[in-house]
């Protein structure tokens, strides 16, 4: 196969086949050679020292130039690469660029005798230290290898583009400036000029490949490898050109906007959007430094504009204690629990009073309904069974515990769990107990009704599988916590949260699990599922896209506290509530806000959609419905 | 096959047969989207091309299937892989990895199928997936520097299938008359084709095609893309190196897949029809029958 794999260089492989020089070999009796300092693909760089110096030690960088063609055009080509390299360096003169003081061929091999540079490269600087590099410091080398590129791209007669900008290619001396080394692949720059694919895959700009080189290539390069020292993601382990999918903020939030606009400008797919020159480039970059305040130290104070409540209330009704829970919306009626024990009715349209049904207890379950009853479960231990109508008692059923398990109707019955750590089943007509089954721990997540089967999470850290004849089908034992979150069934698959600070991804035929998606705090939230992602929410204060077959992080979003209730998908928005009091609406492919709107309280429930309408409910007492 | 043969067998050896497996001809009159049978049926089929002179992918199949009361689902291993670099370097990267995804994942998850208490609490099945192919890219790494190999595995438990995933091998959906790619192609032309600089056409032709960004064997940290996918119900599963997708159309895979009697030969066909058309690379085909739920 002629395959070629454009991945991380393999220097080390190829080092064996290379003749190198042992220390201690003078080469034209003049350069003595000290030690092997690098190697890679066709060259080594050896450190020297200079003996028409006999009384000081002038060390000098010596690169040997292996030439391994055995074709001989392929050899000539190699040499005319080398000396081209040799006297392209010594036209140049920048304080960045190593000085080049000899070059000479010697049997196969030719050798250029360059300024020792005495530092480190960055890629060696990143390797060493833990973390991302200081925001100022990375900005201050970006400034200088500005400075340098604009020096290359501006040479005469012919502009120079150094064609392979990365960290490895970049030292920082002794004095803490910066230097570009390795000129083998830059070469005089004639308009147009098509060439080979050269350079390094992660830091090369996308037309590169298409054998272009421009000034804006370089900066492209320069970009990427910024991206790098800030994010310490490695691009050679990525896919090509996918900054734009590793925003350097998300990755590293200590960087401030300012300069990940730069960069982002730099990475620009297309060279026509990326900055006119080096030149440009450096001035961004000085904005944004004196912006943050890292060129000067008196940070101007700005208020973040944030985007506010662009929404529209219709209207909101306050109860007589705080709304935990979600509201059901049915025949045009809001049914709503509270922790002033009643059921609530209200108008969805005008939010009139409709009526209220006292139970004894706090609800903090979201009612269920058939058109005719209404079921509302009760911390008293209670499900009661009213009139939508009127409110009217139709039957009780008695539980053994408080019940926080949202009631769900399938087959002609109601199934909810309870503290008592039992499932129940009850006949919807007449509250009769039809199934009653006992398991580790109290269940407040709300149960899943499929074909014959029903899948709840308990307290107890575990997740049933029940069929309708009793029979436990699986138990999945792997959560660590308590799973209050209810489970979703997509394709064949479970999706539910756990207080374990987990996302689990379960086969629903036996049970297997197929991924983990960790966060940084509890989750009590249940998930909800919209174009192959699955969104939830989490006690860090995220609201989380991971995609379903992977499990793999799309976005977050950030509120200011503990995210309990669940999301909801309405159109192309995702709708959560937050205990920073707020209800937040976020473009659900992108995870942006589109509008946060402010309660007076904790919102722990679920809201609902009905008619472009959006209800919920918060601690501030009251329900709101508002405009999507 | 004498080497002989092979050399001058080249470039008139217009309809080859696999190399392995004598085929039975094609039953016309098979109705596309009939059932197959109430069972999963498995085919697999290789050959060297026509234009290349060795063979550097490399393929690996389980199937296990039972019934009765308590049975272990069904279940299966399904890997291709298709080796790169010179002095044969290419060949041993893929059978290593092929050997050591097999291995891992034969071992640690479905041996374990048959101790079911144990089995749940295993490691994620994506994690172990993961896993799996990481060791085969540490084992290509030390053992053969400068080889490399895509990797495609497809490891199926009751309805759903984990699939691991390096290079530009493919794993298929084949549903309804439509042929989904369920993989992400690690090539230089995918990926400016993702982003829209290049069309599939222009793509298909392009003298970088060949050109990936991610293998196995090509350093020490590999990230595998890893999902769960639901098995294809009524339908095949078709994982292929890019000897047969780069070579025989989408359209032409769907007819000889829904018209054979058997996916052994689809497979065999789907063979024959990529060195028809000039056999320029190794093809390497498995294709998984999976009768509807």
């Amino acid at each position: 196969m002629k395959r070629t794999t454009k991945a991380l260089s393999d220097a080390t492989s190829e080092t064996a086949q290379l003749g190198q020089l042992e220390p201690g070999v003078t080469l034209q009796e003049r350069y003595l050679v000290l030690a092997l300092q690098g190697a890679g693909g066709m060259s080594s760089v050896y450190r020297a020292r200079d003996l028409h110096f006999p009384n000081v030690t002038k060390a000098v960088a010596v690169k040997e130039m292996i030439n391994m063609a055995t074709d001989p055009t392929m050899h000539d080509m190699i040499v005319r690469n080398f000396e081209r390299e040799a006297d392209l360096l010594a036209t140049l003169s920048h304080p960045a660029i190593p000085r080049i003081y000899d070059y000479f061929t010697h049997e196969n091999n030719s050798y250029l005798v360059m300024e020792f540079i005495d530092g480190k490269d960055l890629e060696a600087l990143l390797r060493e230290i833990e973390g991302a590099l200081a925001e100022d410091q990375v900005v201050n080398w970006a400034i200088e290898l500005c400075d340098v590129l604009f020096y290359l791209h501006n040479h005469k007669p012919q502009p120079v583009i150094f064609r392979d900008v990365k960290p490895s290619n970049i030292m920082v001396d002794n004095h803490g400036s910066i230097r570009l080394i390795d000129f083998g692949i830059a070469r005089n720059f004639q308009p147009g000029q098509k060439g080979t694919m050269i350079g390094t895959d992660g830091y090369a700009p996308p037309e590169q490949y298409r054998g272009e080189a421009s000034p804006a290539g370089d900066l492209y390069a320069l970009g990427a490898t910024l991206h790098h020292l800030l994010t310490r993601k490695d691009p050679r382990a990525e896919p090509p050109f996918s900054f734009s999918e590793r925003p350097i903020r998300k990755l590293n939030q200590s960087v401030s906007t300012e300069t990940e606009a730069v960069i982002n400008t730099a990475l620009a797919y297309d060279p026509q959007d990326r900055f006119s020159s080096a030149e440009a480039m450096k001035s961004a970059l000085m904005a944004a430094a004196k912006e943050t305040g890292i060129l000067v130290s008196p940070r101007t104070a700005t208020t973040a504009i944030r985007p506010r409540n662009e929404v529209q209330e219709v209207w909101s009704f306050e109860c007589e204690d705080e709304i935990r829970g979600s509201p059901l919306v049915a025949k045009g009626v809001v049914y709503v629990g509270c922790y002033d024990n009643n059921l609530y009715a209200l108008n969805a349209e005008t939010g009139e009073f409709l009526w209220k049904f006292a139970t004894e207890g706090g609800i903090v379950a979201k009612p269920c309904s058939d058109g005719e009853l209404v079921y509302v479960a009760s911390e008293d231990t209670r499900l009661y069974a009213v009139s939508a109508e009127r409110g009217a008692l139709a039957w009780t059923y008695y539980s053994a515990g408080p019940i926080r398990s949202s009631p769900v109707i399938s087959e002609g019955h109601i199934f909810f769990g309870s503290d008592d750590a039992r499932l129940h089943v009850v006949n919807m007509f007449n509250g009769s107990a039809a199934w009653k089954q006992e398991v580790a721990g109290p269940i407040r997540s709300t149960p899943l009704i499929s074909g014959d089967r029903v899948y709840f999470g308990c307290e107890s850290s575990d997740l049933y599988c029940y069929d309708f004849k009793s029979e436990m089908k699986w138990r999945f034992g792997k959560a660590k916590r308590a799973i209050t979150s209810s489970p979703i069934l997509i394709e064949g698959m479970l999706y539910f949260g756990c207080k374990d600070w987990s996302l689990y991804a379960v086969e629903a035929e036996a049970g297997w699990q197929i991924w983990k998606f960790r966060m940084g705090q509890p989750t009590i939230s249940s998930p909800v599922f919209a174009e192959n992602r699955i969104y939830i929410g989490s006690g860090d204060g995220r609201i989380y896209a991971v995609e379903a077959k992977s499990g793999r992080e799309i976005w977050h979003h950030q509120t200011e506290h503990q995210v309990n209730g669940s999301p909801i998908i309405f159109e192309d928005s995702v709708y959560c509530g937050s205990v920073d009091n707020s209800m937040y609406c976020l473009d659900m492919r992108s995870g942006r806000l589109r509008w946060q709107f402010q309660t007076g309280g904790p919102i722990t429930g679920t809201p609902t959609v009905a008619n472009n309408r959006l209800y919920f409910g918060s601690h501030d007492h009251r329900v709101y419905a508002l405009l999507t | 096959m004498t080497f002989l043969q092979r050399i001058f067998g080249r470039g008139q050896s217009a309809v080859q047969s696999p190399d392995r497996i004598e085929t039975a001809p094609l039953d016309p009159s098979t109705i596309e989207g009939a059932a197959l049978s109430d069972r999963i049926l498995v085919g697999a089929s290789q050959s060297t091309g026509v234009e290349r002179a060795h063979n550097e992918d490399a393929l690996f199949s389980l199937i296990g299937s039972s019934s009765g009361e308590a049975a272990v689902p069904d279940f299966g291993l399904f890997v291709v892989a298709d080796g790169m670099g010179g002095h044969r370097s290419g060949e041993v990267a893929s059978a290593i990895s092929v050997r050591a995804v097999a291995q891992r994942l034969a071992k640690d998850t479905l041996l374990r199928l048959f101790e079911s208490d144990d089995f749940l609490d295993g490691q994620p099945l994506q994690d172990q997936v993961r896993k799996a192919l990481q060791e085969a890219n540490n084992s290509v790494v030390s053992r053969v520097p400068g080889g490399g190999t895509t990797l495609t595995a497809a490891l199926m438990l009751g309805n759903q299938m984990t699939i691991g995933h390096v290079g530009d091998s493919r794993a298929y959906a084949l549903t309804n008359g439509q042929a989904k790619v369920l993989t992400r192609d690690h090539s230089l032309v995918k990926r400016l084709e993702e982003l829209g600089q290049l069309t599939e056409a222009e793509a298909a032709t392009h003298p970088q095609r060949n050109v990936l960004y991610k293998a196995i064997g090509q350093g020490a940290n590999l990230e595998v893309d890893v999902f769960t996918h639901p098995v294809p119900r009524n339908g095949f599963l078709l994982i292929c190196s890019d000897g047969l997708w780069g070579v025989v159309p989408e359209a032409e895979i769907l007819r000889i897949a829904w018209s054979s009697e058997h996916p052994q030969a689809a497979c065999d066909e789907l063979v024959r029809a990529a060195n028809s058309a000039g056999g320029p690379d190794n093809i390497t085909v498995i294709m998984v029958y999976f009768p509807p739920a």
